[in-house]
């Protein structure tokens, strides 16, 4: 278990929506969910969810704090935001699945080896080590994510489509050496550094 | 002088060689006709998407997005900051307007900044081309510069999610946006005004880590257009136009389906009605070949 992890359970105890409301991305807005099941019927994913925003916002205020932390649910969000602009109560459910998934995460309490969960982090990291995406690490990074073996299989596998999309000039080979990126990136990375500083004093991520 | 001038924000996506590269190209050739010029935000940096939030977190993403603005107030000032991609436009605007309305978020984030010797005034207004296109040109406006009509074209117009919500198009609904619908009306084309999967999401970030969720959705998407008789899609979203013209082929193989529907961004459309080449309009990015299109741009 993550220090993290333990000094907010003997901060919070058994009061799981104050720990959601101060330090959750809009966990403050979680209250106003008044169980209409909108969000449920609006997802494109909702029936891969284990459970829906509605039942995560009851399950927050019902302190079950394992189990929505625990859960795979907020990893199935594509950030449609269809249930967000259907809420009749406007909660920016969006965002606050965002905020539970990150949360989750840094706690260590996200299931291991959920698909999105470690593409988001790949992404995230890939995007932020030259400040530009570069599209054919993420790619290639992506497939070998389970070793040489079936990252082979699976590169393969989508050969053709990579071949497709270099043939009409949108994938570069030669991006495995480096490709776009920003010039100042000594003060990207220091900008960078800087915010997540302030954000894990303030939502405890630091011991 | 151009007619306008605008601090753009191109994205990732839309580099040399990524996998948008035919919406820059096509984007180049409508702003060359419409007399407008594009300034690239000096030393722009990734708006951190949304599938972002996993890893990066809070006010790291939207420092990121404030470096932008920092970057435009400096060096554009006075220029609205208009991106082409729905993901680019929806971070910076979700990040404009959380620091608008919030002067301790926007303390921290001047904060974060400062560690670059950066800081943000608060003056960025964040647009999309589309909303550019529609608000200070019009349909009319639109269709001065055309050389040729898309007619006999039959188009399906997908919006997506992220140019559609959570911010969208000024006076358009979430759930039956028209705008694309009377883009392709303006420039000719016949668009498929009943398609109803024009909102649907494509899975996005998902379409890497959840292939078959993802894939469903896909096929929807690409099935109804054939059902209501499209000849090609059109979308104003960079992941939409890769996701959905990318993995038909893999749907093909993997559920039998003989999908081949041509996918192309409504710059494309411009660029060919605007009298442009097939190079113009980019169209040798496509995967699937626009080959109607093509031959209107062969003309």
């Amino acid at each position: 278990m993550t220090t993290a992890n333990t000094n907010a359970i003997e901060r919070y105890r058994n009061n799981f929506l104050k720990e959601v409301e101060a330090n959750v991305e809009e966990g403050h807005m979680v209250k106003m969910c008044m169980q209409c099941g909108v969000c449920a019927g609006s997802c494109p994913l909702g029936p891969a969810w284990q459970h829906s925003p509605q039942k995560i916002f009851m399950m927050i205020r019902a302190g079950k704090r394992d189990e929505v932390l625990g859960s795979d649910s907020m990893f199935m969000c594509t950030s449609c935001y269809n249930c967000m602009v259907r809420c009749p109560r406007q909660l920016p459910i969006t965002h606050i699945m965002h905020g539970l998934a990150n949360y989750a995460h840094r706690l260590g309490l996200a299931p291991k080896g959920q698909p999105t969960r470690d593409f988001a982090t790949l992404f995230w990291n890939n995007a932020i080590k030259k400040g530009r995406v570069n599209e054919l690490m993420l790619t290639l990074r992506h497939y070998f994510r389970g070793g040489l073996v079936s990252g082979i299989k699976e590169a393969l596998g989508m050969q053709s489509v990579g071949l497709g999309l270099f043939m009409a000039k949108r994938l570069n080979p030669m991006e495995i050496f480096g490709g776009h990126g920003v010039k100042d990136l000594k003060g990207f990375h220091a900008i960078i550094a800087k915010a997540k500083e302030i954000e894990d004093r303030k939502k405890g991520f630091t011991a | 002088m151009a007619k306008k001038e605008y601090a753009f924000y191109p994205g990732c996506s839309s580099q040399l060689k990524a996998s948008a590269s035919n919406y820059l190209v096509s984007t180049n050739s409508i702003c060359k006709s419409l007399d407008i010029k594009l300034t690239e935000i000096p030393d722009w940096n990734c708006c951190g998407a949304s599938v972002g939030y996993c890893e990066g977190g809070e006010l790291p993403r939207i420092a990121i997005n404030a470096r932008n603005f920092a970057q435009a107030e400096t060096h554009l000032p006075g220029q609205d900051i208009v991106a082409t991609c729905a993901a680019c436009w929806l971070s910076a605007r979700e990040s404009k307007e959380r620091l608008d309305g919030s002067a301790q978020l926007l303390k921290e984030t001047n904060e974060a900044l400062a560690a670059a010797g950066l800081h943000y005034n608060g003056g960025a207004n964040v647009r999309h081309m589309v909303e550019v296109l529609i608000e200070d040109f019009g349909y009319d406006g639109l269709k001065a510069p055309m050389k040729k009509s898309l007619e006999g074209l039959k188009i399906a117009g997908y919006v997506g999610c992220q140019t559609n919500r959570p911010f969208g198009i000024d006076g358009e609904s979430f759930e039956n946006p028209m705008y694309l619908d009377k883009m392709v009306e303006t420039l000719g084309g016949e668009a498929l005004t009943k398609y109803e999967q024009k909102v649907t999401c494509c899975g996005g970030a998902l379409a890497f880590s959840e292939p078959e969720k993802s894939q469903k959705q896909i096929r929807d998407i690409v099935e109804s257009a054939y059902d209501h008789g499209a000849e090609m899609i059109v979308t104003p979203c960079p992941l939409c136009q890769a996701n959905v013209e990318v993995y038909q082929s893999e749907i093909n193989k993997k559920q039998g389906t003989k999908f081949n529907m041509p996918v192309v961004y409504y710059s494309q459309l411009m660029t060919v009605a605007y009298g442009g080449s097939a190079k113009d309009a980019a169209l040798d990015g496509q995967l699937i070949k626009a080959e109607k299109l093509e031959k209107i741009a062969g003309k």
